[in-house]
């Protein structure tokens, strides 16, 4: 255990933006905390940084009492969204700048701090730009800048806030890659906030997902997606369909059919349940949700089909190109049955 | 939507008004500034010089400085504080802070100068007090001073708020996590980054401070060779009906006011990004 959050709580007049929020980090660990914007995860990351006190709870690192300490003694690595690159320095002054305004005695000699900007430079692949200003640099080139001089303090935690929002998806995806390889080669403790699903689910060992300031679930990426605790883990996961069904046992009957069900909760009877694109079947003749294609979307590697059921839902399934569903064209009536279903109580 | 670059005049009316713009600026502030060197120098360069070297001059001039000399710094350090208040800080009361902030803005002058007779005049609520205690400020140096600082305390605050806002405080949080001490923050990061605002707004207090008129008169007494300040000797001059003196010394107060726009000007071009913030206001 490296970082342990125990029972945090944070008002703001009258709004909680934290509520009894605990958890805790492996070390060397690549956490993600997500969450969609009020979540509570900017405070609560504001709070490990020290930018911010908490109303009540502790926040201990290898045992200290992390809330005694102030925001420079915690020695944490923070990266903006913003990137907050110092604008009048070079990025070499910019990755020097924790080294540089330690005390004398505990600073290091001027080649050891210069032997560090380089090696810093060399692992985000920036060897020739070092005497560039920010504003000379790409985003991405800005934002791996701001890793460096984060990594340059030998950091026991490395936050980052949001720190791809900024940028193009491509750049994005690029970055999230590198990223975690550097995390791999480093092995520094890292929180990540983000509100991109795909982002964390593709970066993090593990996902603590937030909803108005509260914990709803933590998990390994996979865990989230099988055994999301909520309906609101799996809304925010990614797109879903929701018919109501009759739910038995560990089954959802519907109108001539019946589908595997994975229920949350003691749950019978009538209930709204949910599937995924990619957890549905379409063919041409039945059983399933009776419906006409209403378009046909060649995204990326799969195929994406909105069909509209008789009583007017929209359903969206997901599909391999060269699977059954290539083969139809626009009004064709087809039948769409979930592969599975999940039903939650709340 | 794309924004069409300036192009020359070519309509009758565009042509009218450029000429009429020019033929203004001509009339109202070309005219009288090339008045005063032409006065001053009228009877040669001998009077001019003289009227300029002559000991009450020559310490008006010592006195204009040394005002501007103290209020100045008092205004810029005055400006950093406040406008590090009220861009870094959630508090009650910044609203009405900032509203009275502009205050000497649009005070007249000449109560600026009355406030601190009232106050510390002779018959001023700490009148008999200082008196007592032989403390002078009205009629000397330090009722100059604060009358100055008085008209002149907005200029640099002005300048570094909208500045400040828009750069946020992302830049100083970096600093702190990374392990700066609030001194270090300030030198390293915060003052780099206002620097040039600062100047600006520093040379436009400057300029203010030497050639304010109103508030100064009131507080000076216009004791000549102690308490009178430039633009008072000048005033003196005139009303003696001496020509030459006045304009050889008001021709040193235009040459500063050139000075400053010259300054000013390229500061506008040389950071014109860093200061573009100071135009969005």
């Amino acid at each position: 255990m490296s970082l342990i959050v125990n029972n945090i709580t944070k008002s703001f007049s009258d709004f909680a933006a934290l509520n009894q929020v605990s958890f805790e980090t492996h070390s060397g660990e690549f956490l993600a905390l997500l969450g969609p914007s009020g979540s509570g995860k900017t405070t609560l990351l504001r709070l490990l940084a020290g930018l911010d006190q908490p109303d009540s709870g502790t926040v201990t690192f290898e045992g200290e009492d992390y809330l005694a300490l102030n925001a420079r003694e915690r020695r944490i690595g923070m990266v903006f969204q913003s990137y907050a690159l110092f604008r009048h320095m070079t990025v070499e002054q910019n990755i020097a700048f924790g080294l540089n305004v330690r005390p004398a005695k505990e600073r290091p000699s001027k080649a050891e701090i210069k032997a560090k900007v380089q090696s810093l430079l060399k692992l985000i692949q920036l060897e020739d730009l070092g005497k560039r200003f920010p504003s000379q640099l790409s985003g991405g080139q800005r934002q791996r800048v701001a890793l460096a001089r984060a990594l340059a303090i030998s950091p026991r935690i490395l936050l980052l806030d949001e720190p791809f929002g900024a940028l193009d998806a491509l750049v994005r995806k690029d970055l999230r890659r590198w990223l975690r390889r550097i995390h791999d080669e480093t092995g520094v403790t890292t929180i990540f906030v983000t509100h991109d699903q795909e982002e964390a689910l593709d970066l993090a060992d593990r996902v603590v997902v937030l909803k108005d300031g509260q914990i709803e679930q933590i998990g390994k990426p996979l865990e989230l997606y099988r055994k999301p605790a909520s309906s609101f883990v799996f809304d925010f996961l990614g797109t879903n369909n929701q018919v109501t069904a009759t739910v038995s046992g560990a089954e959802a009957a519907f109108d001539g059919f019946t589908v595997p069900a994975i229920i949350t909760g003691d749950l019978t009877g009538e209930q709204l349940v949910r599937f995924r694109p990619f957890d549905a079947h379409v063919s041409k003749d039945g059983p399933g949700f009776k419906g006409k294609v209403l378009s046909i979307l060649p995204a990326g590697a799969n195929l994406r089909l909105e069909v509209q059921a008789e009583d007017g839902t929209v359903f969206e399934t997901q599909h391999a190109h060269d699977s059954d569903a290539s083969d139809l064209a626009l009004n064709d009536t087809v039948y769409v049955k979930p592969i599975k279903v999940y039903v939650f109580g709340t | 939507m794309k924004v069409k670059a300036p192009e020359a005049p070519k309509s009758p009316a565009a042509l009218g008004l450029m000429a009429f713009a020019l033929f203004w600026i001509a009339l109202i502030i070309v005219l009288p500034l090339i008045n005063v060197l032409f006065e001053a120098f009228r009877t040669g360069v001998a009077p001019y010089l003289s009227a300029i070297l002559e000991p009450d001059a020559v310490s008006a001039i010592k006195l204009t400085l040394l005002v501007a000399a103290i209020a100045v710094p008092l205004n810029a350090i005055f400006g950093i504080a406040a406008a590090w208040c009220i861009t870094r800080f959630e508090f009650k009361g910044k609203g009405l802070l900032l509203s009275i902030l502009d205050l000497p803005f649009t005070l007249s002058p000449v109560i600026s100068g009355l406030v601190w007779i009232l106050l510390f005049g002779a018959h001023g609520w700490f009148g008999s007090w200082l008196d007592a205690n032989n403390i002078r400020i009205v009629f000397a140096l330090p009722g100059l001073v604060i009358a100055t600082v008085l008209v002149t305390l907005p200029f640099v605050a002005r300048e570094l708020i909208p500045l400040m806002l828009d750069q946020g405080t992302d830049e100083e949080i970096a600093a702190v996590t990374l392990g700066a001490r609030g001194w270090d923050v300030f030198f390293r990061i915060t003052l780099p980054n206002i620097k040039w605002a600062l100047t600006y707004g520093v040379l436009l207090c400057t300029a203010r401070a030497m050639g304010e008129f109103g508030a100064v008169s009131i507080v000076s007494g216009h004791i000549r060779g102690l308490t009178n300040t430039l633009p008072l000797h000048i005033e003196v001059l005139y009303n003696e009906y001496n020509t030459v003196a006045a304009f050889a010394t008001a021709s040193i107060l235009a040459g500063l006011a050139v000075v400053t726009l010259i300054l000013k000007t390229l500061l506008e071009w040389r950071f014109a990004d860093e200061l573009s913030a100071h135009r969005r206001h």
